[in-house]
């Protein structure tokens, strides 16, 4: 079954992309999707079925090399389980979707088909993305992490016509490629160490590593904080995170459907994926982790500033996903890792559906996609108002604080994010990550109604004739935004008990206890309570501090058992439900700071935004340009590479090297090349071969002779 | 079947023959013929090259279908492959007919031009068979002929300054490499190659004109070795022949120059360098490991700044075999493994690249960059392999190229940390040129005048590339194809170099603490 589920997206790229010729645009179309869709359902099957165990099946042998043996091989355990549904839900929901936004295209003339490629390309990244997550081992998910950057590079490249989108294109997978980088250095540190690369391997072996010095560059480290580092500095190419982010905003070049797909659902979480997957050596380095930590936040922060004032509707989403990515790396970076694999989980449900949404919006205006030039188009794309509309309700975080009927009662986003900074509260005891998180909840909730109403409410601005032909898109792109919808409303409520409830739950959940060995913890607060019962059991384990031993104790102690590890000292997924009152409140009203502020702003007075960025111009400024990351590295990289290419190639190749190579044969050189000049050149033939020929049998002669006597 | 290396050696040479003596006059139709019979000569040569391969052990580490004859002058005439090498036959003889098809189009003096390949085949494949060292010599030499007229005559505007260029490079190199050999020869008695292997050269540290020399002969024969291999490579910094020849070379000339002559370098590390020389091989070797870095970095960033496309190709075919000689001298088996599949893929990868160029110089006559853009619109069939042969070059996994790249880097990341941080960068650069290469090329709209006539690729073309596309994934999806192959015989000579500088390595700790 899983072999189904990995390569019918591979067989569907591949008959779309080859045969439309011969089964026409729309058979090639339905091809691909359909094969998505039954690789979609084998998958929730698989899910809903798996009863924990960690599985290997082995395909075919792959890199081998002396001790290291490399298979093709498919890993199914619960973390795959659920990237595997997360992937192949948003795939074949984007390819349905696709059908009505790629219709038709102004980048493409009538005669061109541009969408079998489209389609062969949405399939080819599903069969790469979910090579990666169903990988055994670490060199076969590098292939898939490889093949996705491949995929992103095409589809963000797609109108080739355009050079904006070229260079995106070159931009994503050059920056992802420096991550790459370390992600190698990684692998090869991994196999260096435990002589292997498959993760079973490596998980056992993880205690020893993290005892063990390894000389890296000019000096001695502990093992695992380097491993640990690198292969962090390949997720957060992947993921965008900060330093490493500047490819995704301008991936927004591609077609939307591509923006909800690869940049907000799937690939830009692989590197979360990484992390989590990387458990066992993570709970070994507690110093990289903590840098984890760091940057998440950081980014968290960083990219909700950006949003804040963008004025394209896609780049506000793209630096939303920067800044969520960022709270899912707090959460992997204190080692709650089933919370950032929850937010992983919501969050492809609400961003896809803003994406999607958003898409809906730029179809129906005529691809128009500056926010300025929107404005009261409720009434028009009725539908697609009320899915962004669930979208930020999701993103935003609502619901109703401290109510809890076995799980909380809000939108998708509420419950995740939340579970995120209650345990960054719990995980740095109310530090740096809590406070960034916290701030970046206000901004997130801020920029995202700002989209909602410089969108759908106030007079409609810009072009008349656009906003009269505005028009809500077909059915086959609003049932996808129903389903997303769905998810984004229930999938927080749905999920909370087996991902952030309690350490037994999560522990089962993820294979790595038994159902049956631990004793079913009877849940504090079964029905209906005004007090989450993680906050009940406060008050009755008040003064033991942070231990709940028999919670911690349901985790194995040793790594290699289920999907995740969490090191016995890890406390930090129970210690979130003992958050004080205020802590779990604040996340909501931080979201409502940053709606009343929107409010304030673009309906009641939209004449103070204007106002506000002329007196603030520089921090404005700063913000629009994005903290000029981009001129940054353009002068710091890119012109250097390319002075330093050029000094090379003159100086070096032409003027030192060949210049000295050619003061050494100053006179033979010129010789050669008069006589040669001089000569018909149908003698040229003739001579150089009795030339040649005259010095090898010369040699040959005089070795032969020499060796003779 | 007791000659098949012979017969697949020579009947290229028969071909060259035939054409020679038999083929008259200078119309169309010689001109066909002359293309038919080098095509028969070099598919034949392929199709007995696979009865070698079926034949071939790779469990037995020693040399197989050894043939050996008394020659002139009491020389040896000795032929036999082992794991090392059989591939590189394999990969010669399969390129020879792509080789053949690509230069179809090919009007001027097609008799001689089918010749100097066929006896470029010869030599070729003779490199790789040689057992004895003055057959090595002859056959390593005279390979330089043909290339060198195949650049001198078919090539383009500043074809002598190039050719000059290639043939006073390689041969000054060969020159020491020539002393070497005599001096080989004066202290073992002996030109058999497999009896050299076994010789113990010696390796005493001595005093020359006040330098020490760590290692003695053995490093200075290893370093006449190195003279002419590292030419033929070409390692940073004497690899400045190879981007001129490869711009003035006719297309046929660079996919031969750069799939199989390279290799001829790297072969010979294995075959000579590292078995004969050891110590000399352990001294010099961190040299080496440096020299490949910088090449990687210092060639990939000349290649950013091009603005011809062969040039391009070029520079980034010298930041490939940095990898090879890394993977080499880290002497371990991924290296090893690495370095041999990094040159074998290498040929498929950028003989197709120099044939992509090819495609649209035959069509423009132009390589310059800036003179193309937007041909996807009009040329997808060549857009698809051009990227699929972008990809596999920048390393992608699922192709060939990532898993030399791969096993290379892991080899030496386990001998030298700083060197494998520097090399591995060469991700980062190799995606850059390749990627923004393809942009200018292929991407953008198609706004060029002189652009908007141009033809796909024909059926010819096509055929050409099916089977490199097929080789760069089967390698890529199922590389044990060729690590079956070479890994005994890599662990052979990694344990054979190991246990010979072990004693070399206990003594210099032991002068080492001595000191202290």
């Amino acid at each position: 079954m899983f072999s189904i589920i990995l390569f019918a997206p591979l067989v569907g790229a591949l008959i779309c992309g080859f045969t439309w010729k011969i089964i026409g645009e729309k058979g090639a179309q339905w091809t691909a999707t359909s094969l998505l869709v039954l690789s979609a359902v084998l998958s929730w099957v698989a899910f809903v079925t798996f009863d924990g165990t960690t599985n290997s099946i082995s395909l075919l042998r792959w890199i081998e090399s002396g001790s290291l043996a490399t298979d093709w091989a498919i890993r199914v355990d619960r973390l795959t389980l659920i990237m595997l549904i997360v992937i192949t839900t948003v795939s074949s929901l984007v390819h349905l979707y696709s059908f009505g936004y790629m219709a038709h295209d102004d980048n493409f003339s009538d005669d061109e088909s541009y969408r079998p490629r489209f389609f062969a390309y949405l399939s080819f990244f599903t069969f790469a993305m979910l090579m990666l997550v169903t990988a055994d081992n670490i060199v076969q998910m590098f292939f898939g992490w490889e093949g996705v950057g491949v995929a992103s590079y095409l589809l963000i490249g797609f109108y080739f016509k355009k050079p904006s989108a070229n260079a995106a294109a070159i931009k994503a997978f050059v920056v992802n490629r420096v991550g790459d980088f370390a992600f190698l250095l990684g692998i090869f540190g991994l196999f260096l160490l435990t002589d292997g690369i498959s993760f079973d391997v490596i998980f056992a072996q993880a205690p020893q590593i993290a005892e063990t010095q390894i000389q890296f560059l000019w000096r001695e480290w502990n093992a695992a904080e380097v491993i640990a580092i690198l292969l962090f500095i390949g997720a957060m190419g992947k993921s965008a995170q900060l330093f490493l982010h500047t490819w995704l905003p301008d991936a927004m070049e591609g077609p939307t459907p591509v923006s909800a797909l690869i940049h907000a659902a799937t690939m830009v979480t692989a590197g979360v994926f990484l992390i989590c997957r990387m458990s066992p050596i993570m709970e070994f380095a507690p110093v990289a982790t903590g840098f984890v930590v760091f940057l998440g936040a950081t980014t968290a922060f960083f990219a909700a500033t950006i949003g804040l004032v963008q004025n394209d509707i896609k780049r506000v989403i793209a630096y939303s996903t920067c800044s969520q990515l960022g709270y899912m790396f707090v959460a992997a970076g204190l080692g709650v890792y089933s919370v950032a694999m929850f937010h992983l989980l919501t969050h492809a449900f609400f961003k896809a559906l803003l994406f999607l949404g958003a898409g809906s919006v730029i179809h129906g205006m005529h691809h128009e996609q500056d926010m300025r030039n929107y404005g009261g188009l409720k009434d028009k794309l009725p539908k697609t108002f009320w899915a962004m509309m669930i979208g930020t309700l999701a993103i935003t975080g609502v619901g109703i604080p401290l109510l809890y009927v076995g799980f909380p009662v809000g939108f998708a986003g509420f419950v995740s994010k939340d579970a995120i900074i209650e345990s960054a509260y719990a995980g740095t005891a109310g530090g740096y990550a809590f406070w960034m998180l916290l701030i970046a909840a206000g901004m997130t909730s801020f920029y995202s109604w700002r989209l909602m109403f410089l969108t759908f409410y106030g007079k409609p601005r810009g072009d008349k004739h656009t906003h009269e032909h505005a028009h809500e898109s077909p059915t086959v792109m609003l049932v996808p935004l129903a389903v997303l919808a769905f998810g984004a409303i229930f999938s927080g409520m749905v999920f909370y008990k087996p991902f952030f409830s309690n350490d037994t739950n999560v522990a089962v959940f993820f294979g790595a206890a038994d159902k049956s060995e631990v004793t079913v913890e009877e849940d504090h607060a079964a029905g209906f309570s005004l007090i989450a019962p993680a906050y009940a059991a406060t008050a009755e384990t008040e003064g033991e501090g942070t231990g709940d031993d028999h919670a911690a104790d349901v985790w194995p102690a040793e790594p290699g058992k289920g999907a995740i590890y969490k090191a016995p000292d890890n406390h930090v997924l129970h210690e979130a439900h003992l958050v004080s009152k205020w802590v779990k409140v604040s996340p909501f009203i931080a979201m409502l700071l940053g709606l009343g502020l929107a409010y304030q702003m673009y309906i009641r007075r939209p004449d103070l935004p204007a106002k506000l960025a002329e007196q603030q111009a520089p921090l404005y400024n700063f913000l629009l340009n994005k903290w000029y990351f981009d001129e940054l590295y353009n002068f710091v990289f890119v012109r250097p590479a390319l002075w330093v290419g050029g000094f090379f190639w003159k100086r070096g190749d032409q003027g030192t090297i060949d210049g000295g190579i050619n003061g050494l044969a100053m006179g033979i050189v010129p010789f050669f090349t008069r006589t040669v000049n001089r000569m018909q050149s149908g003698y040229l033939f003739t001579y150089a071969f009795a030339m040649v020929v005259g010095i090898a049998i010369l040699l040959t002669w005089v070795t032969f002779t020499g060796g003779a006597n | 079947m007791g000659n098949l290396l012979s017969l697949t050696t020579f009947i290229p040479l028969i071909g060259a023959a035939i054409l020679a003596l038999f083929l008259r006059g200078d119309d169309a139709a010689a001109q066909r013929n002359a293309k038919w019979v080098a095509l028969a000569a070099t598919v034949a040569s392929f199709l007995v090259s696979l009865f070698i391969l079926a034949e071939f052990d790779p469990n037995d580490t020693g040399f197989q279908m050894v043939e050996q004859a008394d020659w002139l002058l009491g020389m040896q005439y000795k032929m036999g492959v082992d794991g090392i090498s059989v591939l590189f036959v394999m990969l010669t003889t399969f390129l020879m007919p792509l080789v053949i098809a690509a230069c179809w189009n090919v009007e001027t003096r097609v008799k001689e031009y089918m010749i100097a390949f066929l006896v470029l085949e010869t030599l070729m494949l003779g490199v790789f068979m040689a057992l004895d060292l003055i057959l090595f010599y002859l056959f390593f030499e005279a390979g330089l002929i043909p290339m060198f007229l195949i650049i001198g005559i078919w090539g383009g505007k500043d074809r002598i300054y190039a050719s000059f260029k290639f043939f006073l490079y390689t041969f000054l190199g060969s020159v020491l490499m020539l002393v070497a050999m005599v001096s080989m020869f004066s202290i073992a008695g002996t030109t058999d190659i497999p009896t050299l292997m076994t010789t113990e050269f010696p390796s005493d540290s001595f005093s020359l004109l006040g330098i020490n020399i760590v290692g003695g002969v053995q490093t200075l024969m290893w370093l006449a070795f190195f003279a002419s291999f590292a030419v033929k490579m070409p390692m940073w910094p004497v690899h400045t022949w190879l981007p001129d020849a490869h711009v003035q070379a006719p297309t046929a000339g660079s996919v031969v120059l750069a799939a199989i002559l390279l290799k001829m370098g790297g072969y010979g590390f294995l075959r000579f360098s590292l078995p004969m020389f050891p110590v000399g091989s352990e001294v010099m070797g961190p040299l080496v490991l440096w020299l490949s870095a910088i090449a990687i970095v210092y060639t990939s960033l000349v290649a950013l700044v091009q603005q011809d496309m062969k040039k391009l190709i070029a520079y980034s075919s010298v930041a490939h075999m940095g990898y090879v000689t890394m993977g080499i001298f880290a002497v371990n088996q991924q290296g090893i493994d690495g370095a041999i599949f990094q040159m074998i893929s290498h040929g498929f990868i950028s003989g197709a690249l120099f044939l992509c160029v090819g495609v649209i110089y035959d069509r423009m006559h132009t390589r310059d960059i800036d003179a193309y853009g937007g041909l996807v619109n009009r040329m997808p069939a060549y857009a698809l392999i051009f990227m699929f042969f972008t990809m596999a070059n920048v390393g992608l996994p699922g192709t060939s190229g990532f898993v030399g790249e791969f096993l290379t880097l892991m080899g030496v990341f386990q001998v030298n940390t700083w060197v494998a941080l520097v090399a591995t960068s060469g991700v980062i650069l190799s995606a850059s040129y390749g990627l923004w290469l393809y942009r200018r090329v292929v991407m953008g709209d198609l706004i060029k005048e002189s652009l908007k006539s141009i033809t796909d690729m024909n059926m010819r073309e096509r055929w050409i590339f099916a089977p490199l596309v097929v080789m760069t994934l089967l390698l890529g999806v199922y590389p044990v194809l060729v690590t079956d192959i070479i890994g005994p015989s890599v662990t052979a000579l990694v344990d054979q170099y190991e246990s010979a500088t072990a004693a070399f390595n206990a003594a210099n700790d032991v002068a080492a603490s001595e000191v202290n």
